[in-house]
């Protein structure tokens, strides 16, 4: 009883079979279509009610979406995307909320802008060094709030948000002539920084739709990374048993305070990563007129996809996909673009509930199903006992 | 899914009617569907004669149904007579007529009820007559307790007895839940027992013994109490030196939790931890596993000093964690078998090698302790929510067990745990004992301090203020060290031990004496009528 190692024969590879569990997977499919459908419903009707027929809207929508070059703007979208819901994702399994993922994003797109601006090395040491500056200080800024949080007792809600604000304003003292921005006023009258040296470029890929930013396998590697690490290392498991039960993790031995701290920087240096794509590959230079709010786009993408790297794979194709094709509205026809935020809200306010609800009713139905193979057992138990 | 199936009980009004069962073998589900939570798919209530269907408690209060649950729900701050009144506002207002009816209901069932007091000043006892006033001020003619005397010393549960049969004076019928036997059968008018989701039968009170009503329960002949020898061996394994932990209350005002406590164990020793709930254990326990900082004192194990070390230095150094409370502290609910047992032991083997996992490795040895340790499950796949707490324990067990602790922390291991898992946990802690485990036993459940232990400790305010010797200490006086009225070391009248010792062994010598198939162990019992109606 004892010994570690019995003699028990070792559990052979899983089987397929066993490894599908087709009534898991209907159950997890089964909210995220749903709540695609009922925005999709909620959407159509707010068009018909404005007097537009929303067939030929989704019907636009969809051939944008089909099209080549359409599908390429999707990919590059989607990357961003990605990354940005990775960033969130990686908070969520430990039940810690990054709000704080915009504010992280644009600190180290402008760090890395200016370091990209000034160091001029080979590619292959020049990109990777952008790249880690970038983690850094998105690893850096999101650990104000993991120190707040463990030593001060802060709400991460509550201090990433204040960072957000607080990052704007440190964007506003450093991005001025003669710090980050060149002190001579450049062509435009917007302040950004000096052009990155053309070593900092990622590589990119011309098909016949445009021009696919290489920083895809980026994402894919991010996504690889995140599944390996939460799945199959000590690490991973502390982290997944801290989010699922934080005082049975402390009493299992998990070091709650560090955990904090480690998954809140992770989610930083990851979130750092979401505004390289656009300065490497796309306006080598940080301005003032930064993309802004995909911190926001990180999270609901994040929901939607469960915070498992395949779910936000696909939410992250969808959302970029409605964002992309829904900005061809109102130059096909007469339909307002901001009927594409009202299909993304109400995706990820269903989606929520549903993914409550669906999480209640697998849980119960399990105990039942557990119920019924026990007791099974046990008439097949005394029908031996009859038997016998 | 059938958690419960063909049950058949009848209840004769103004009695107490005990209903007896292993854990999981369906009781809070028939309670629940008693009380409304759950609907039954076949079969009726019927109250007075009457069918009746219930969809909400609230339409289970209106027919005069009320239950106590083992966990109160009082408001702290509030005084007694608003809690009785919160939610029950409609029946006599919140002034004076309302207080004068809880005065009125307090002195008719002899429960002395204070309506001015504020409750977080009471005991548990007096909370928990709270508790069935609240329910009679409701109307309640019917009464469900679920488990009332786990929290509760000796002395207090003859008090609860005595209000019990003062409700039944005055016609109240009372449902009692509990596996406590000796209870059951001191109380109790009439008694049915459930085994996996049905009816086994009825007994008598009167006519049963113990140790019949427990096989009753388990539907197996028990194994008798082996005679023990002791294991005590000289060699000390784990030394506790003047533990010190002062923690600042709601209110923000410093108490002491611990206070100086020191105490040994030595290799082969169950030292067991007496005392009513509350009084420092679980501090005791969560400073030896460092999830609680010490204000001053030592932790040395098997001669390391673990005073500043981490929780899993200390896991890993081999103390093994029995929770008290496994859901919160035991157990992934949303979690697989197999990851729940990586769980305490995520850097040890078969669980991982080197930083990463070995899922492989960690179901294989998650099967074989289903296998071993008897955990009923269809496969390692499921969740832990999805088991019974007898199994959820079984499996808690056998993963400390796996890792051949040298000191093993059971705060009540067979809390809300069947009486057939109940041996066998005994069982198993006793064995690893002979092994040369240290144990500290932490249990509210005095005859199974008395029974396991080799030394007793009695904690009382953070204190260890008494110590006893179970081979010479009655469960009356431990109870009385318990409530502060005895210190220092305590042994019984010898008379009073010979006579508790003779009524446990009787209960052993009955069950010799009668053959075993008097006992309808086996097959469903043919005392109730065919008819499924079941009710009152």
């Amino acid at each position: 009883m004892t010994s570690p190692n019995p003699p028990v024969a070792p559990a052979a590879k899983r089987s397929l079979r066993e490894r599908i569990d087709l009534e898991r997977i209907g159950l997890a499919l089964a909210a995220p279509v749903l709540a695609v459908l009922l925005s999709l419903i909620i959407a159509g009707g707010l068009l018909a009610v404005s007097g537009r027929d929303p067939f030929d809207a989704f019907s636009i929508m969809w051939n944008y979406g089909t099209a080549s070059d359409g599908q390429v703007a999707v990919l590059n979208k989607a990357t961003v995307y990605y990354l940005a819901a990775a960033a969130a994702a990686f908070g969520f399994r430990m039940n810690l909320f990054n709000i704080g993922i915009e504010g992280q994003y644009k600190l180290a797109m402008m760090f890395a802008a200016f370091v990209g601006s000034q160091v001029d090395l080979p590619a292959f040491l020049q990109i990777p060094l952008l790249l880690v500056v970038a983690m850094c200080v998105g690893g850096l800024w999101a650990s104000i709030a993991g120190l707040l949080k463990v030593y001060r007792g802060v709400s991460e809600v509550i201090s990433t948000i204040m960072l957000n604000a607080i990052a704007t304003a440190v964007i506003g003292v450093l991005l001025v002539p003669g710090i980050f921005a060149p002190k001579t006023g450049g062509t435009t009258n917007s302040i950004q920084t000096e052009k990155i040296s053309d070593s900092s470029h990622f590589f990119s890929i011309e098909t016949q739709g445009g021009t696919l930013w290489g920083f895809i396998v980026i994402a894919v590697l991010v996504g690889v990374a995140f599944q390996f690490t939460l799945n199959r290392t000590r690490f991973g498991f502390d982290l997944r048993a801290t989010g699922r039960s934080e005082s049975a993790a402390s009493a299992s031995g998990v070091n709650v305070k560090r955990m904090v701290i480690t998954s809140i920087v992770v989610s930083g240096a990851l979130a750092g990563l979401v505004g390289l794509p656009e300065l490497m590959q796309n306006t080598p230079y940080f301005g003032q007129n930064v993309q802004t709010g995909l911190g926001f786009i990180g999270i609901s993408v994040a929901l939607l996809g469960r915070n498992t790297p395949i779910g936000i794979a696909f939410s992250a194709l969808l959302f970029a996909f409605l964002d992309a094709s829904g900005a061809q509205l109102p130059t096909r026809g007469d339909y307002p673009s901001e009927i594409i935020p009202v299909i993304q809200g109400t995706i990820v306010i269903c989606v929520v509930v549903a993914y409550e609800l669906v999480r209640r009713y697998g849980l119960k139905r399990q105990q039942q199903k557990v119920g019924a193979e026990l007791a099974a057992q046990a008439a097949a138990a005394a029908q031996k006992e009859v038997a016998a | 899914m059938v958690a419960n199936h063909d049950i058949d009980i009848t209840v004769q009004r103004g009695t107490v009617h005990a209903l007896m069962g292993e854990n999981g073998a369906g009781k809070s589900t028939l309670m629940k569907i008693l009380y409304g939570m759950q609907k039954p798919d076949e079969g009726t209530i019927a109250i007075d004669g009457e069918q009746v269907e219930f969809s909400t408690p609230a339409d289970a209060i209106a027919r005069g149904i009320g239950m106590v649950h083992q966990h109160f729900m009082l408001a702290d701050n509030f005084t007694v007579w608003e809690n009785i009144v919160l939610g029950g506002e409609h029946l006599h207002g919140i002034g004076a007529k309302a207080k004068a009816r809880i005065r009125e209901l307090s002195d008719q069932y002899g429960l002395g009820v204070k309506p001015d007091a504020l409750v977080e000043d009471l005991g548990v006892a007096d909370r928990q007559r709270v508790e069935i006033l609240k329910v009679l001020y409701r109307g309640a003619r019917i009464l469900i307790l679920d488990e009332p005397t786990a929290v509760l010393v000796p002395q207090e549960v003859d008090a609860l007895f005595d209000n019990l049969r003062e409700l039944k004076a005055e016609g109240v019928t009372v449902i009692f839940i509990s596996h406590k036997l000796h209870e059951v059968l001191s109380v109790a008018d009439a008694i049915s027992v459930i085994r996996r989701g049905t009816t086994v039968g009825d007994a008598d009170p009167r006519r049963v013994t113990a140790r019949q009503l427990a096989e009753l329960m388990v539907g197996a002949e028990l194994p008798s109490p082996e005679s023990r020898e002791s294991t005590v061996t000289d060699t000390e394994m784990l030394a506790v030196e003047g533990l010190r932990i002062a923690k600042p209350d709601a209110e923000g005002v410093e108490r002491v939790v611990l206070d100086d406590v020191s105490l040994r164990i030595r290799k082969g020793e169950i030292l067991g931890i007496a005392g009513v709930e509350g009084n420092g254990q679980a501090e005791l326990v969560e400073a030896i596993m460092g999830m609680l900082p010490l204000d001053a004192g030592t932790v040395t194990l098997d001669g390391t000093d673990l005073t500043g070390t981490l929780t899993r230095a200390r896991r890993e150094a081999g103390i093994g964690y029995i929770p008290e409370d496994r859901h919160r502290h035991g157990l992934l609910l949303e979690a697989p078998l197999w990851e729940n047992r990586i769980l305490g032991h995520v850097t040890e083997r078969p669980n991982s090698k080197g930083v990463l996992l070995d899922p492989a490795g960690a179901r294989a040895d998650t099967q074989r302790i289903v296998e071993e340790y008897d955990v009923r499950t269809p496969g390692i796949e499921v969740t832990a929510a999805s088991l019974s707490g007898g199994n959820q324990q079984k499996l808690i067990i056998g993963r400390e067990m796996s890792h051949s602790p040298k000191l093993l922390i059971a705060a009540h291991p067979t809390r809300g745990v069947d009486v057939g898992a109940q041996a066998q946990i005994w069982e198993q802690i006793r064995s690893a004992q002979r092994e040369g485990l240290a144990v500290l036993l932490i249990s509210a459940d005095l005859d199974e301090l008395i029974g396991l232990s080799d030394t007793i400790r009695v904690i009382y305010r953070g204190r260890l203020v008494a110590d006893a010797d179970p081979a010479t200490v009655t469960a009356e006086d431990l109870g009385s060290a318990m409530t502060g009225a005895a210190t220092g070391h305590i042994e019984s009248d010898p008379e009073a031990l010979a006579e508790a010792q003779a009524v446990a062994a009787e209960g052993t010598e009955a069950a010799h004496a009668a053959p075993a198939d008097d006992a309808p162990s086996d097959a469903p019992s043919t005392d109730t009528a065919d008819d499924e109606q079941a009710g009152e």
